[in-house]
């Protein structure tokens, strides 16, 4: 297990790796200075840690799982591009008010794929952080995004959305600028697109600001991604009147992987590093761009048509209803 | 989302070009649904008003034009010429997929609450009626039942009237007044935002009209899907039109909003919608429309 990582914040449910973390960098502290040789308790203790972060990452709760796809350390949408896309060219501006750096666009390849992408960045540092706004994309973001999808379109390219926010953003500049005509035309304009669309949710997949760029063919999430129609805190702080009561609305909301993909929301789930992206990010970005590559192949093999009709029929069997006949409907 | 709360139905003093002899409409709610108390008073201009007058004035305040909001049966009523509307997709009715509970009440339950108060299984009525004597699909959103909010039932029989319009080249007629998606179905709600979109899409393809109607309020996960989604898009003075709930704003931005900030008005001036349309006026509107697209 990585030892670079003993630095990594902990999240309040990995507290029991403080310990095992501790005696870890202690004895390789000492081994340095003192010719002694602990290797063996050493790997001892790497194998107690494996254990710790397996048995914790295998029973994480809806709530915990929010914690992660919020973990600071998370691998974010830039991240995966400065490591699985050669060659990004990108684009800037919707030409038609701003350009918005919580949306990236731009062309690259992924493997051998030339494609289009869409990514959402949150940025690391203070500055990153606010020239990004934090993740939430402003209606020109949105726009941006279309302009990029129309352009894939033109020349058959296939477009790769990584979505990963809290929401589109709740201001004034945003809704005077008509952020919900902009996420509305998105979700109209990828369900007829003339290109495959590829979506992976890697953080957060906060209601309409991530489905603005989530109609696709295949929509995939991390593993410890979450996807919801609102944020825990908003929930429980409309249905529990309170905000404190997070984790019981994460828990009621059912938005984690394996529940979304029961659902049918999702197609794929693709694995994430032990203990999480954050503490193997290039594993968790070569799994990202293997999942790209295939099914970006799978999907160019469809002739154009097929792939619309289906990709309807995909976005048109959502949902639960029952018929008064009584028999269950997807 | 779904978190309108009711002292929303301040939309002040509206000018509007109000013409009762435009309205030609059975547009009477019927006795039964005639709140107890014979005076109301009115949230826009503070008037006193004789509650019958209102009703007759298709729940418009005669002093101020300020639009009261109504409900789905009702908004069917003023819409529609007499009897004209067959409801279709009433077979649809919710599920509980996320078995989802909270503070000691299950969904189930809700919605069986909803269903009792408004007499409507779900919180859209679809079907076909007549406008003026134009054929049209229409759906009507009742922001009674549990705020106007979208779920799975709401999109499927969306997605459905759609259908039928798009196959039956007939013009699609949307009232929309909605809180947004509706937290107890989860992701699926959210999901109901792609799927209406998807279908408008191809009734878009087939060169079908469609038109919106945006009532009080208008936000959410509907506005940022169908609402926004039509040719022409109307709305009624005064009407709350938004993405983001007006609280969720004012918090993140830590500031008052400015007056009027998500009315009608504010959309029109900002380019969002075609026109403000009052009440009484929609059906002329709307038969007008339908016959300026040439259907």
């Amino acid at each position: 297990m990585a030892t670079d990582n003993a630095n990594l914040p902990l999240l309040p449910f990995e507290k029991k790796l403080i310990h095992v973390q501790r005696q870890i960098a202690e004895l390789e502290a000492d081994q340095e200075t003192s010719d002694r040789d602990f290797s063996a308790t050493i790997q001892k203790l790497r194998e107690e840690e494996v254990a710790i972060l397996t048995e914790t990452y295998d029973n994480l709760t809806a709530w915990e799982t929010v914690q992660v796809a919020r973990h600071p350390a998370r691998p974010l949408g830039m991240d995966y591009v400065d490591r699985i896309v050669k060659n990004f060219f990108e684009l800037h501006g919707d030409r038609r008010f701003a350009d918005d750096l919580a949306m990236r666009c731009g062309l690259g390849q992924v493997g051998t794929e030339k494609v289009v992408l869409i990514v959402q960045h949150k940025g690391h540092d203070t500055k990153d952080k606010i020239a990004c706004n934090f993740g939430c994309a402003h209606p020109e973001g949105y726009r941006k995004a279309l302009r990029a999808m129309k352009l894939a379109e033109k020349f058959s390219l296939p477009v790769v959305a990584l979505i990963d926010t809290q929401g589109a953003y709740p201001g004034i500049g945003s809704e005077e600028r008509g952020v919900a005509e902009a996420i509305a035309r998105n979700l109209l304009e990828m369900s007829r697109l003339k290109t495959p669309i590829v979506c992976i949710v890697i953080g957060e997949g906060g209601s309409g600001g991530a489905l603005g760029i989530g109609v696709g063919d295949c929509v995939a999430m991390l593993q410890f991604a979450y996807y919801s129609v609102i944020s825990p805190e908003g929930c429980a702080s409309i249905l529990w009147k309170t905000g404190e009561k997070a984790p019981e609305a994460a828990e009621a909301l059912k938005l984690t992987s394996g529940h979304l993909k029961e659902f049918g929301v999702i197609d794929d789930i693709i694995t994430e590093p032990l203990g999480g992206a954050h503490r193997r990010p290039a594993d968790a970005a070569t799994q990202v761009e293997r999942y790209i590559t295939r099914t970006v192949r799978q999907l160019k093999r469809q002739p154009i048509d097929k792939l619309l009709a289906d990709r309807y029929q995909r976005w048109r069997k959502l949902g639960k209803v029952l018929h008064l006949d009584a028999s269950p409907d997807q | 989302m779904a978190d309108i709360p009711d002292d929303m139905l301040n939309g002040g003093n509206v000018e509007g070009p109000y013409r009762p002899d435009a309205f030609e409409g059975p547009a009477m709610r019927g006795k039964k649904d005639i709140p107890d108390g014979l005076w109301m008073r009115c949230s826009g201009c503070e008037n006193m008003l004789y509650r019958k007058q209102v009703a007759e004035n298709m729940e418009v305040c005669p002093k101020c034009q300020h639009h009261f909001r109504v409900g789905g049966r009702q908004r069917v009523d003023q819409l529609a010429d007499p009897e004209s509307f067959a409801e279709m997709f009433t077979d649809i009715v919710p599920a509980d997929p996320l078995a989802f509970e909270w503070l000691g009440q299950t969904y189930e339950q809700r919605i069986t609450k909803e269903q009792e108060k408004t007499g409507n299984s779900e919180a859209v009525l679809t079907g076909t009626a007549y406008i003026k004597g134009r054929r049209i699909a229409m759906g009507i959103m009742d922001g009674d039942f549990l705020m106007g909010s979208m779920g799975s039932v709401l999109g499927e029989r969306l997605t459905l009237l759609i259908e039928h319009a798009t196959e039956g080249a007939l013009p699609l007629v949307i009232v929309c007044m909605s809180g947004g998606a509706r937290m107890h179905e989860g992701a699926l709600s959210l999901m109901q935002m792609g799927k209406t979109s998807a279908a408008l899409a191809r009734l878009d393809d087939a060169g079908g009209l469609y038109i919106s109607i945006l009532a009080d309020p208008t936000t959410g996960g509907t506005t940022a899907s169908f609402a926004m989604l039509a040719d022409i898009i109307l709305a009624e003075p005064g009407a709350l039109i938004g993405f983001a709930g007006q609280r969720v704003i004012s918090n993140t931005i830590r500031a008052e909003l400015p007056n009027g900030f998500q009315r009608a008005e504010f959309l029109l001036e900002h380019g969002f919608i075609d026109h403000i349309v009052p009440r009484p006026d929609l059906r002329s509107e709307i038969a007008r429309v339908i016959d300026l697209c040439g259907r």
